[in-house]
């Protein structure tokens, strides 16, 4: 099996902001990645230096055995960037026609509509989508080129639920033909359901690369929420799976290490416990705990 | 893989842009009529020895075309302002193929704007031979190259926010000390600077009518130093616009 990206001691500065400090990736063909993180991580700035948007300060990359711009010169490469619109005054048609004329071995302009659940509206003009819209076309946009790698920077942002769900179904479709495909998300559920394999980024560094279900258990701690009056928090908080326990007004927040060990200890012991909740901690709450250079240090020699 | 296919949707998509049409050839329209007008029985203009309408109609269309030629610029200023550029980037398409399109579309805008001058100074009585209708047309589309590159420099350096003053400043100045509202005097500070800029040399092209070679020696060393300024600038702005805006 060949590498599509390897990536190698990464750096990049924007001013004092160190962007991305030294991170290794390599992510062989065929494999579809997530790269995962909460806003700021560096994803973004990652998918520049991939693409060769962005020149690493230190470091290399290479793109299916060669540099970036050989990648995309050969037309091997289909890009959804994050910062986003289209141009106007072109159908949607129109629009992803010009795109493949820029490409050796397009896709069928049809075909790609169909793909992508254009077909509808084709003949709309770009400036008159919606935002969930204009998402879908810039994704047949990436896909038109007919890539071996497809790169999208978190790619459901502005979708609804639906426009998510059929996106998702698509993607599928195209890591089946073999296509490599990268993404970017701060959706953990994201990377769980639709990644062989997770990349967590966070403050510019690699903090943890494995199966999604390894980097959800790392931070994924669930937590329980009740009502419950006039409970002890302390007893709480010795609940076993239990890690922590704090009140909210008439109802109790439990964070949990074993959220299904925590919830049969919880009922067990106070059956008046009503309006249960269970949640899984977003990114953004597991890094809340993690921020700072601690709780890096402490995640990247976690084993992955 | 077709480059020309990029062109052929870049001109459509500027056709379409119908208030950008109206704009940049209705208003050097309305201001030849205003300002020809009223002078249009003035024989020797000035001491130009060219007609008034003759004058102003060239002077109009060094106006339109320079504003055409640097409306490029807006219009890759927007698509930077939305990300299209960087879009660009990463496909196949070449920075020559890329270049082109702007231009040729760029081009077409201000041979627009040329035809539709052209009728009204006819209008106003505006006559010569075939063969000086046809010159004088290659002389201003010859003069007007800088323009392209320098359309090009500004659409990758500035925002679309800035541009606009930033266009409507600069082809006001260069019209203004090209001659385009009036005859810049033939000897003075005037028109020393004025001899150093493209926009003089485009007004000169007027003088067509007179017979002989309206550019001579100097005009042609201007057109091409200044081409090969704003080609150089145009080239570094573009290489360094990578980033997201």
């Amino acid at each position: 099996m060949t590498n599509a990206i390897v990536a190698t001691g990464l750096r990049k500065s924007y001013g004092s902001i160190e962007a991305v400090r030294g991170i290794d990736i390599s992510i062989d063909t065929g494999e579809t990645v997530a790269l995962l993180g909460p806003n700021g991580a560096g994803k973004s700035t990652t998918i520049d230096m991939i693409l060769g948007l962005a020149e690493p300060d230190d470091g290399t990359v290479s793109v299916l055995g060669g540099s970036p711009s050989a990648a995309i010169d050969a037309g091997w490469i289909g890009a959804m960037l994050q910062t986003g619109a289209l141009i106007r005054d072109l159908s949607v048609e129109e629009l992803i026609a010009m795109v493949a004329s820029l490409y050796p071995q397009p896709l069928d302009v049809k075909d790609a509509l169909e793909q992508t659940g254009l077909k509808e509206i084709a003949g709309q003009r770009t400036q008159k989508l919606s935002g969930g819209q204009t998402q879908r076309v810039r994704f047949a946009v990436a896909l038109v080129s007919n890539p071996k790698l497809l790169v999208l920077d978190e790619p459901t942002v502005a979708m609804d639920v639906e426009g998510r769900h059929s996106f998702w179904a698509t993607m599928r479709g195209q890591a089946a033909l073999g296509r490599t495909i990268l993404f970017a998300t701060h959706y953990l559920e994201e990377a769980d359901a639709y990644a062989d394999r997770a990349v967590l980024m966070a403050h510019g560094r690699v903090v943890a690369d494995g199966p999604p279900t390894e980097i959800k258990a790392m931070v994924g701690e669930r937590t329980i929420r009740a009502t419950l009056p006039g409970a002890d928090l302390d007893a709480l908080a010795h609940l076993p799976g239990v890690s922590g326990a704090e009140r909210r007004g008439e109802a109790v927040v439990l964070a949990c290490a074993d959220s299904d060990v925590a919830i049969r200890a919880l009922l067990a012991t106070y059956p008046e416990a009503r309006d249960i909740e269970i949640a899984a901690a977003g990114l953004e709450e597991a890094f809340l705990q993690l921020t700072g250079d601690e709780g890096v240090a402490q995640l990247a020699g976690a084993p992955s | 893989m077709s480059a020309l296919a990029y062109t052929r949707y870049e001109l459509l998509r500027t056709m379409r842009n119908r208030r950008f049409f109206i704009l940049s050839l209705g208003f050097p329209l309305v201001l030849y009529f205003l300002i020809a007008g009223p002078t249009r029985n003035v024989h020797n203009f000035d001491g130009t020895g060219v007609s008034a309408p003759m004058y102003f109609m060239v002077g109009m269309i060094a106006f339109g075309t320079m504003s055409s030629m640097l409306s490029c610029g807006a219009r890759i200023a927007a698509e930077r302002a939305v990300g299209w550029n960087r879009q660009l980037r990463i496909s196949p398409l070449s920075t020559r193929s890329y270049f082109r399109a702007k231009v040729l579309t760029a081009y077409l805008v201000a041979l627009l704007s040329m035809a539709v001058l052209y009728v009204s100074g006819a209008s106003l009585g505006v006559s010569m031979s075939a063969r000086d209708w046809l010159e004088m047309t290659v002389l201003i589309l010859l003069c007007l190259v800088p323009f392209a590159a320098l359309g090009i420099a500004i659409g990758h350096m500035l925002t679309p926010d800035s541009i606009g003053p930033a266009m409507g400043g600069g082809v006001a100045l260069l019209a203004f000390l090209g001659g385009t509202w009036f005859p810049i005097p033939s000897h003075g500070f005037l028109h020393d600077v004025g001899q150093l800029l493209p926009s003089y040399w485009l007004v000169q092209a007027s003088h067509i009518a007179l017979g002989g070679h309206p550019l001579g020696t100097k005009g042609w060393i201007v057109i091409v130093a200044w081409t090969l300024v704003l080609t150089a600038v145009a080239r570094r702005a573009y290489r360094r616009d990578t980033g997201r805006v």
